[in-house]
C-alpha cells in the first residue's frame, strides 16, 4: 500500500463517529464611521499609519511628489498615476529588491485587526508587497468590514491564485521580546482610507 | 540523566535568569489576556474553533481527499508521507530532481519534528532558516526552545555574540533593531537568490485546495515568491473544511500566541505563480495512531499557538530545552509520548496539573486531563521507574488498611519528632533540600477525635 | 442534614488544627457532623503518579466510610476533586452519590449552606493563595485565563471576617508548585514556583497566607520556615473559625 492509502485507511479505522460542523456567526451590520475609527485606531496600535482621504487627489499628489526623488517607486493603481509597465507577474526578485515604495490597492479592510486584503491582480506581482521597503495601500472606506467572519464572507468564492491579509509592517520580537519593525517584509505600511469624493 | 526534572534543575542553577525567562513569557501571557478580553465573544469563538476541529477529526479522510483533489486542480503537486523518513526523502528527491542548491525555509514545526535540516545536511545540502528566531538558534546549532518564539531562551547579549561571531556585527552592540537589520540584509540576499522555499502550513482549506501560512516577518512570502520551487509541508490535522472557518481560527491564533489581533501576514496560496512549481507534502508521522486513541485524539486539534507554553508555570521556570523534544510545553508533553513513549515518559509528569493550559487553549484541548491520562498509560505500559511503582504499591497497601495507616502515621510522626535527622536529610529527601518539614503534632486528628468526641 | 467530615491523610497526621477548625466551623453553623474514624486517603497520590489502578483499596474504604451521609465535606480542594472525578467502586450507586455530594469547604459554605455572615474576627493582613484544583477543577472562583465574570467563593467568605485585610497577589491564580509528588520529583521547579508565590505575598506585606487547600500551604510553609520568614500560613477554615 502506498503512503496515501495507508494514511487514509488508518484515519478511517481510527476516527470517531461524525461530529457536527457548526454554523458560523453572522456579524451584525456596523456603522461605517465606527468601523473607520476602529480600523484607524488598530492600525496605529500595530505600527502602521492611516490617513483618511476624500477622493484620490491626495494620493495622486503623494505619488507624484514621491516620484520626484531618485528612489525606485512602483505604482500598480491606474487611478492614482501611471503604472510601472516593467513590473508584471513574472518580474523577478533582482529588480523588485530595488523598490523603495509600492502603491497597491486593497479590496477589504478589517476593522478589528487592521488587516487589508490584497488580491493577486491588485498587487500585480506576488513578491511586490513584501520586498518593497515601504508599502502604501489604498482601500475604500466602503470596503471596511467589522471582523474576519465578514471579511471571508466578502471574499469572492473563486479567488486568484494568491491573496494576503496584511496588517501593518513586517515585525519581529524574536530578540528578547523586543518589538522591531522591518524584519523581512516592508518596513512601513501607510493605509489610505478613501471616502468617495464629494462634489459641491 | 537527561529527563525533564534534571534538565530543569540545571536550568534553575541561574535563578536570575529563570526570573527573567518567567517574566518574559508571563508578559506574553498578559498580552494574550488583554487581546482575548477585547473580544466579547472570545469564549464562544473557542467553542466554535473546538467544534470545527472536532468535526474535522471525525471526517479527516474525506476532507484530505477533497483538499487533495482541489489542490491538484489548482496545479499543486500533492505528496503523502507516512513518516518522517518518507517526508524527508520526498523533499530530497525534489531538491535533487531540480538541481537545487539554494534553499530557504520559513518556520515549520513539522520539518523540525521530521529532522529535515539534519537529514539534508547528511546529504550535503544546506538550508537557511529565515524566521529570525530560528535563524539565531540555527547559527548557534541549538534547537528552538519555543514553537512561536524559537529563541526566547536567549538574551540580547547572547544574540549579539552569535551575530558577532557569524555575521561580524559590532561586538557588544546589543540593540535588537541593529541586530534585526543585520539579519534582514543577510537574509534578503538569500531570499533573492533562493531556488527553493520550504514553508509550513497553518491551515489547509478542503473546499478550495488553498493553504494559509501566517508569519509576522514576511519570510514565508519572501521565499515562496522568489524561488522557482515551493514545498509546503503539513501534518494531516492541518486541514479545515471551509474558507469561512479561517475567520474563526485567524481571530484566535495570533491573539492566543502573542496578543496581536492578527499576524502581520496571512497568506493564502491557491495556485503556483506562472513558471513556479508548488508541492505539498501531507505527513502522518504518528498522527493516525494518536487519532485512534479516544483519550488523546483531541490533541490533534492543536493550532500551534503556544499559549499553553506561556501560561505554564513549569515551562516558564524550566525552559523549552528541558522537554528534549521539538514541541515543548504542555502540548508537547501530551504529543511526544505518542511519538516515543519510553523516551518521553517523563514529560506528562512535568506538570502540577494546575489546568491553566486547558483554559488558554483556543481550541479547548483538555491538556491537563490528557497529562493525567498519559500518566496512567505510562504506568500500565511499565514505562515508569520501578522504584516509583514499588513506592506506590506500598502506599496503596497502607491506605487500604485503616489500622496500618494509623500505625504508620504514628510511627512517622514519632520519627520526625524524635529522630528528625532520618527525614531531615538533603541528599535523599528532596523535600528537605529547600523546605523545612512540617512540624509533626503529637496527636493526629483521628486520635483527637477519639479522645474528645467519641 | 448529616455531614461526613473527610479529613485527608496528611491533614489528619500533620495539620489536625485544620481539621478541628473545619469541624468547629461547621458545628457553629448548626451542622450535624460525623467523622468516620476508619477513613484514610482518597487515593490521589497514587492516581496522579499514574497508578489509579492501585486505588481500589482506597476507593472501597472511602465508600465504606462515607456511605449514608447527605454531604461529605473536606478542607482540601485537591482531594475533593480527585473523589469527584475518579471515585469508582463495585458499589456503583453509592460511589456515584458520593461523587455528586462531596464538597470542598468554601463551596459547601457558599453553595449549599448559602451563608452570608460569620461571627469571625481576624485582625490581620492576609494574602489569599487560590489552589488550582479548587479553582480550576471545582470552579470555586473565576479563572484569569477565561473571559468570565469575576467571582470567588473563598474571597466571599473572607469578606465576612471582621477586621481582616485581604491582599491579592498580581498573579492571582498562579500555581504554587506543590503538585503532589511533583514537589519531590521536580523539586527544583516546585520550590522555585513556591518561592515566586511567596515573593509576591512578601512584597504585599502580608502577615498570613491562607488557602482553601492545606497541601499548597504545607509546601509554602516549608519554604517560609526555611528562609525564617515571619509570614505564617493558615488554612481558610482556621481564619473563618477565628474569634480574634
Amino acid at each position: 500500500m502506498n503512503a496515501r492509502d495507508k494514511i487514509l485507511a488508518s484515519i478511517a479505522a481510527g476516527k470517531t463517529a461524525l461530529r457536527p460542523l457548526p454554523d458560523l456567526p453572522v456579524t451584525p451590520e456596523s456603522d461605517k464611521d465606527l468601523l473607520a475609527a476602529e480600523f484607524i485606531r488598530v492600525l496605529g496600535s500595530i505600527g502602521a499609519t492611516a490617513i483618511t482621504a476624500n477622493g484620490l487627489t491626495l494620493i495622486r499628489e503623494d505619488l507624484q511628489r514621491t516620484r520626484q526623488g531618485s528612489a525606485y517607486i512602483v505604482n500598480t493603481i491606474p487611478d492614482i498615476g501611471t503604472v510601472n509597465a516593467e513590473v508584471h507577474a513574472g518580474t523577478g526578485a533582482d529588480l523588485l529588491e530595488k523598490v523603495e515604495k509600492a502603491y497597491i490597492r486593497g479590496t477589504i479592510g478589517v476593522a478589528e485587526n487592521g488587516a487589508v486584503w490584497l488580491t493577486e491582480a491588485g498587487m500585480v506581482n506576488r513578491l511586490l508587497p513584501f520586498i518593497c521597503q515601504h508599502l502604501v495601500i489604498v482601500v475604500d472606506r466602503e470596503d471596511l468590514v467589522a471582523d474576519m467572519h465578514e471579511a471571508y464572507r466578502s471574499l469572492p468564492a473563486t479567488g486568484d491564485g494568491y491573496g494576503v491579509f496584511i496588517a501593518g509592517p513586517s515585525r519581529t520580537a524574536d530578540i528578547e521580546q523586543s518589538l522591531v519593525t522591518g524584519a523581512h517584509g516592508a518596513r512601513s505600511v501607510l493605509v489610505y482610507l478613501v471616502t468617495p469624493e464629494k462634489h459641491f | 540523566m537527561t529527563d525533564h526534572a534534571s534538565l530543569a534543575e540545571s536550568f534553575n542553577k541561574d535563578e536570575p535568569r529563570v526570573d527573567w525567562h518567567d517574566a518574559t513569557l508571563w508578559h506574553v501571557r498578559e498580552k494574550r489576556d488583554k487581546a482575548a478580553a477585547a473580544v466579547p465573544e472570545w469564549e464562544r469563538l473557542r467553542e466554535l474553533a473546538s467544534q470545527i476541529k472536532e468535526y474535522t477529526l471525525s471526517d479527516l479522510d474525506r476532507l484530505l481527499i477533497q483538499f487533495e483533489r482541489n489542490a491538484q486542480a489548482n496545479g499543486i503537486v500533492v505528496h503523502w508521507a507516512a513518516n518522517a523518513q518518507e517526508h524527508n526523502e520526498i523533499v530530497l528527491r525534489l531538491i535533487r530532481g531540480n538541481s537545487i542548491t539554494r534553499i530557504v525555509k520559513s518556520k515549520s514545526m513539522l520539518t523540525e519534528e521530521c529532522g529535515l535540516n539534519e537529514f539534508l545536511a547528511e546529504n550535503g545540502i544546506g538550508v537557511t532558516d529565515t524566521d529570525l528566531g530560528e535563524y539565531i538558534v540555527q547559527l548557534r546549532q541549538e534547537p528552538p526552545s519555543h514553537i512561536v518564539l524559537p529563541a526566547i531562551h536567549l538574551k540580547r547579549e547572547d544574540v549579539s555574540d552569535t551575530f558577532h561571531a557569524h555575521l561580524n556585527t559590532e561586538k557588544g552592540n546589543n540593540d535588537p533593531s541593529y541586530l534585526t537589520a543585520t539579519a534582514r540584509t543577510v537574509l534578503r540576499d538569500r531570499f533573492i537568490r533562493s531556488e527553493l522555499a520550504i514553508t509550513g502550513i497553518n491551515f489547509a482549506v478542503a473546499e478550495t485546495g488553498a493553504f494559509v501560512v501566517c508569519t509576522n516577518e514576511g519570510n514565508a512570502d519572501m521565499g515562496a515568491h522568489s524561488a522557482r520551487l515551493h514545498i509546503a509541508c503539513m501534518g494531516i490535522e492541518k486541514v479545515i473544511p471551509r474558507t469561512e472557518d479561517l475567520g474563526v481560527f485567524l481571530r484566535l491564533l495570533a491573539r492566543s500566541a502573542t496578543g496581536q489581533p492578527i499576524t502581520t501576514y496571512s497568506s493564502h496560496f491557491q495556485k503556483p505563480r506562472a513558471g513556479q512549481q508548488m508541492h505539498l507534502v501531507i505527513v502522518d508521522n504518528g498522527r493516525t495512531r494518536q487519532l485512534a486513541q479516544p483519550d488523546f485524539r483531541s490533541a490533534l486539534k492543536c493550532i500551534r499557538c503556544a499559549a499553553c507554553f506561556n501560561t505554564c508555570p513549569v515551562y516558564r521556570r524550566s525552559g523549552g530545552h528541558s522537554y528534549h523534544s521539538t514541541i515543548a510545553g504542555p502540548i508537547g508533553a501530551i504529543l511526544n509520548p505518542n511519538i516515543d513513549m519510553r523516551k518521553n515518559a517523563d514529560l506528562p509528569f512535568a506538570s502540577t496539573l494546575c489546568g491553566s493550559c486547558s483554559n488558554v487553549c483556543p481550541v479547548k484541548i483538555d491538556i491537563h486531563t490528557q497529562l493525567w491520562k498519559w500518566r496512567q498509560v505510562l504506568a500500565a505500559e511499565g514505562a515508569l521507574p520501578s522504584g516509583k511503582r514499588r513506592a506506590m504499591k506500598g502506599m496503596a497497601f497502607i491506605f487500604s488498611s485503616p489500622r496500618l495507616y494509623r500505625m504508620t502515621g504514628k510511627i512517622g510522626r514519632a520519627i520526625m519528632r524524635v529522630l528528625p535527622f532520618l527525614v531531615a536529610n538533603r541528599t535523599w529527601n528532596p523535600w528537605y533540600r529547600q523546605r523545612e518539614l512540617p512540624q509533626p503534632p503529637s496527636q493526629s486528628f483521628n486520635s483527637w477525635w477519639r479522645s474528645h468526641r467519641k | 442534614m448529616k455531614i461526613g467530615l473527610f479529613i485527608p491523610c496528611y491533614i489528619d497526621q500533620l495539620y489536625p488544627q485544620v481539621a478541628i477548625a473545619t469541624l468547629e466551623l461547621l458545628e457553629r453553623l448548626d451542622c450535624k457532623v460525623g467523622y468516620p474514624p476508619e477513613q484514610t486517603c482518597c487515593g490521589q497520590p497514587m492516581a496522579n503518579s499514574g497508578f489509579a489502578s492501585l486505588g481500589q483499596g482506597c476507593n472501597r474504604n472511602f465508600v465504606r466510610n462515607f456511605s449514608g451521609f447527605d454531604y461529605i465535606v473536606a478542607p482540601s480542594g485537591s482531594c475533593v476533586l480527585h473523589i469527584r472525578e475518579h471515585l469508582d467502586d463495585d458499589n456503583k450507586e453509592e460511589a456515584a452519590y458520593i461523587r455528586d455530594h462531596i464538597f470542598e469547604i468554601s463551596e459547601f459554605l457558599v453553595d449549599i449552606l448559602k451563608i452570608d455572615k460569620l461571627d469571625a474576627v481576624f485582625a490581620h493582613k492576609v494574602g489569599l493563595h487560590i489552589s488550582c484544583h479548587g479553582q480550576r477543577g471545582l470552579h470555586t472562583s473565576s479563572m484569569s485565563e477565561l473571559m468570565e465574570a469575576p467571582f470567588s467563593k473563598p474571597e466571599r467568605l473572607l469578606g465576612m471576617v471582621k477586621d481582616l485585610e485581604l491582599v491579592r497577589p498580581s498573579r492571582a491564580d498562579e500555581c504554587c508548585g506543590f503538585g503532589g509528588t511533583f514537589c519531590v520529583f521536580e523539586e527544583a521547579v516546585s520550590v522555585k514556583m513556591g518561592k515566586d508565590r511567596i515573593k509576591e505575598h512578601e512584597s504585599n506585606g502580608v502577615e498570613y497566607i491562607t488557602s482553601p487547600d492545606t497541601s499548597c500551604l504545607m509546601h509554602l510553609e516549608g519554604i517560609l520556615r526555611r528562609k525564617k520568614s515571619n509570614i505564617r500560613v493558615k488554612h481558610l477554615t482556621e481564619i473563618l473559625n477565628a474569634r480574634q
